[in-house]
């Protein structure tokens, strides 16, 4: 994976230090809080409703052992002992003082990490697929234009007052484990006719208040040029995204205003009069970072494994976490390692400092030291021996973490809600909860097969519900939490945006409702037919009569 | 009888507090001072905006609260989360440190 | 209000004109950018400076049948967060190739004033709640950027990072960098 050189250490430390001497300034009322807040945005911090909350990036959501060694040591010394994975691929940490933040940043700077861009109107912290460098179905690794893109995105001097904050989502493989469909700018790798790979470059996706799936703006871009179109579209956006009305200020709203034809000429026009000036120096940076990015010194191996193979005969648990938990890898002998952090009754995505600790070690003995984080809120070793993947699950079983609920119902993303959000209409976590052990029943899950369940506890809609099988949209109804249901979202390659069932539910009615729609799915479907599968083939009347039918 | 509560984070560690009756942030909501005549929500409006330009507090803002025995309950879910700590981690915020209030979150 | 220019006040001798306001003989005027295409003519005979206030929610490639008389173009950020001027000073300065100078007026903060320097901006009209050295600290505490060919020409400049790394061996960089870093 990427490590810093010098310039990468002094960059991160002079901002650090600038940051600390922000905070000094705001101390001493040098600085109003009017001031002072859009810069401790664009360092992470935010104000929450119990406390200060910190985000910091996970670039790419890739990690190493050690730094996530110091994420846990930060939980234990300055924090409750836990973090939170987010839908952003980044760790959120939910009481730090501002006094300390420095010194949290610092720490985050040992191990080449900051919090720099986690919020503000400005690029954020850059998403791909989890198992960018290792799917079996991948074009390429996606991270190198992912990193390039952050050094790129970083304290960018023309971007960083745009009219709202600008996400970018990246895949390498034709599956799209990224939704790049909903993202600001999607980036997904194809090959052209003559078996060049480059970017389709998608534009104006994104949830919140107004759900749209992106527009392509280029088929094929070739990889030289993608920076300078980027800045294309983006300067665009800067100098015509409105400023009058924060709801309308994205810029899948200036497309829409502007219509897709329209906004493809306007950036083709900039691209043009702006040129490639600089796509030499840009090319060989690429390459520079990209060598970051070697795989491992793979085995030699053979892909069918017999300790793996016997292991699962010898435990029922252990084969079916297998699998459901493991995908295939890219290289023979290897496997991808998916940690649910989703277990019954928890809080989805919420890690404590010594569970960070053993996944650290965990990597660190069978994974080449690196860790993903997913935007499902679980975690990932990509490097996984085939042999030694009992060794894993026991190790993950005797810590609880062994939950093999991937991709099924238990597999619940549930944003922070009301317990944490100063933004919230509705608490989210309790959701998830009552509906994990509603459904506890792994053999049942698997009865449902595919099927994912997505909980925001406001419009601005971070636990992606529009995008999910099944979403959950928290709101409030005369001071009481309400709970609306939509059905066929997705955020893969076919993406799309679910639609609202009918009238809302309370927090205990939810989970029954959930078991009607599961009901009702399950003595519709065809042979092997998903929950999406069906839905898309018979649409939400079905459905509608069985919640609100009797009613 | 209900009345309103002046609240505002601490500015150096973030955490909430509430305006009591010597001018001073408590951290307990039991402490509080509640407004219940038009004079003295007048007066919070200029305590909260002199406090909102000053370095002890931020975000500083009024909300609804009742008086049940010698506690307040705030009238919204948000605040009665706020003033508890979540309803997730029972072992964490103004409720594990003894200092939340007997009532119910969810009211 | 005062204006900064290369990390100093310096005195501010331009005159700003109304609408209507009658051009005097000489001197240094800001004309808005109606008159400027109304009186373009009469201002290209002008003896003495001339620049153009120009909105931020115009193109400024509007303004490119100007440029020949203009020596500033004065471009505005009505709240420090509303950042169209730093693509259109961008846009100025590489696509228009405009060469005189372009001042930052408005909400103009110390702790903006380097991304304004990078995308081409070297006047700044400040209030006077700031000195000269809290100025310079807030724009010089990054010495390093990412994005290429967004280095201001004139002054301080941050240490451009890609190609640095490209042309230099390690040592040179370490070098390279102490100098830039003590500079
Ligand atoms: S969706 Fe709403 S409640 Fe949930 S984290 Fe985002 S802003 Fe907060």
């Amino acid at each position: 994976m990427y490590r810093y050189d010098e310039f990468d250490h002094r960059f991160v430390r002079e901002r650090t230090t600038q940051f600390r001497d922000q905070v000094t300034r705001r101390l001493s009322g040098e600085l109003t809080e009017d001031e002072f807040k859009p810069l401790r945005l664009m360092n992470g911090v935010y104000l929450q409703l119990h406390a200060y909350m910190l985000r910091v990036a996970v670039p790419y959501g890739t990690l190493s052992a050690p730094q996530m060694r110091q994420l846990a040591m930060i939980a234990e010394r300055y924090d409750r002992g836990y973090g939170h994975f987010t839908t952003r691929q980044n760790i959120q940490y939910n009481w730090p003082a501002l006094k300390d933040l420095p010194d949290v940043l610092d720490h985050l700077a040992e191990v080449e990490m900051h919090a720099i861009q986690t919020s503000g109107n400005c690029i954020r912290n850059v998403t791909t697929d989890q198992w960018a460098g290792v799917a079996a179905d991948e074009i390429a690794d996606p991270r190198p234009i992912c990193e390039l893109l952050r050094q790129w995105s970083s304290l960018h001097p023309e971007f960083s007052f745009l009219p709202r904050k600008f996400k970018i989502a990246v895949t390498g493989a034709p599956q799209d484990r990224a939704a790049v469909a909903v993202h600001d700018i999607g980036l997904h790798m194809h090959r052209n006719a003559d078996g060049e790979a480059g970017w389709e470059v998608l534009a104006g996706g994104g949830q919140g208040r107004t759900p749209m799936i992106a527009v392509t703006v280029r088929d094929w871009l070739p990889e030289r040029e993608l920076l300078p179109y980027l800045e294309a579209v983006m300067r665009v956006y800067n100098l015509h995204g409105r400023r009058d009305n924060k709801y309308k200020a994205r810029i899948k709203i200036l497309i829409h205003e502007l219509g897709a034809e329209e906004f493809r000429r306007q950036v083709e026009e900039e691209f043009a009069r702006a040129g490639t000036p600089e796509v030499e120096v840009e090319q060989r940076e690429l390459a520079r970072i990209a060598a970051y990015f070697a795989p491992p010194a793979y085995e030699d191996l053979q892909d069918v494994s017999t300790e793996f193979e016997l292991a699962k005969n010898g435990n029922r648990d252990f084969a079916n976490w297998a699998k459901i938990n493991v995908a295939e890898h890219k290289a023979p002998g290897y496997a991808i390692v998916n940690i649910s952090l989703k277990p019954v009754d928890g809080i989805p995505g919420d890690a404590t400092t010594e569970e960070m600790n053993l996944v650290a070690d965990l990597s660190e003995r069978y994974s080449a030291n690196e860790i993903r984080i997913t935007h499902r809120q679980n975690l990932v070793l990509p490097y996984v021996r085939k042999r030694d993947l009992f060794a894993v699950w026991s190790a993950l079983n005797d810590a609880g973490l062994a939950i093999a609920n991937l991709g099924h119902l238990g597999d619940i993303i549930a944003c922070p809600g009301m317990d944490y959000c100063a933004l919230a209409t509705a608490r989210s976590i309790p959701i998830a909860q009552d509906i994990s052990r509603k459904f506890a029943d792994l053999k049942r899950q698997y009865d449902v097969g595919p099927l994912t369940i997505n909980i925001s506890g406001c419009i601005n809609a971070c636990g992606h519900h529009h995008v999910a099988h099944i979403g959950i949209l928290g709101v409030d109804k005369k001071g009481k939490e309400f709970y609306q249901i939509t059905l066929g979202g997705a955020s893969d390659e076919n993406a799309s945006i679910g639609k609202i069932l009918g009238p809302g539910f309370s927090g205990e009615e939810v989970p029954d409702a959930i078991e009607k729609i599961i009901e009702t799915y399950i003595a519709i479907r065809g042979e092997s037919e998903t929950f999406l599968q069906t839905y898309r083939r018979v649409g939400a009347d079905p459905f509608k009569e069985a919640l609100y039918a009797t009613a | 009888m209900t009345g309103k509560i002046l609240t505002a984070n601490r500015v150096d560690d973030g955490l909430v507090v509430f305006l009591n009756g010597r001018g001073e942030w408590a951290e307990a909501l039991s402490e509080a001072w509640l407004g219940e005549h038009d004079s003295t929500i007048a007066e919070f409006e200029d305590i909260a905006s002199a406090a909102g330009a000053g370095t002890e507090v931020t975000d500083v803002y009024l909300f609804d609260a009742e008086r049940d025995g010698d506690e307040f309950v705030p009238a919204h879910i948000r605040e009665r989360i706020r003033a508890l700590g979540p309803t997730v981690r029972m072992d964490l915020g103004k409720q594990a440190e003894g200092i939340g209030g007997a009532f119910n979150a969810l009211g | 209000m005062r204006l900064l220019k290369n990390g100093e006040f310096a005195s501010d001798d331009w005159t700003v004109l109304s609408e209507d306001d009658v051009l005097p003989l000489n001197g240094d005027v800001i004309v808005c950018f109606d008159r400027l295409m109304r009186d373009y003519a009469q201002l290209k005979a002008h003896d003495g400076r001339i620049a153009v206030s120009f909105p931020n929610d115009c193109a400024v490639e509007d303004l490119d049948d100007y440029l020949d008389i203009l020596d500033k173009v004065v471009l505005t950020f009505p709240v420090f967060t509303d950042g169209r001027a730093y693509s259109q000073a961008r846009q100025l300065r590489q696509q228009f190739a405009f060469e005189g100078e372009i001042q930052a007026s408005g909400n103009v903060l110390p702790d903006q004033l380097a991304f304004m320097r990078q995308c081409g901006f070297d006047v700044f009209l400040v209030n006077g709640r700031f000195d000269a050295e809290q100025w310079q600290k807030a724009a010089t505490s990054m010495t390093l950027t990412y994005q290429n060919g967004y280095l201001p020409e004139r002054g301080f400049a941050p240490a451009d990072v890609w190609k640095r790394r490209e042309v230099k061996s390690n040592d040179q960089l370490r070098s390279d960098f102490e100098e830039v870093w003590t500079a």
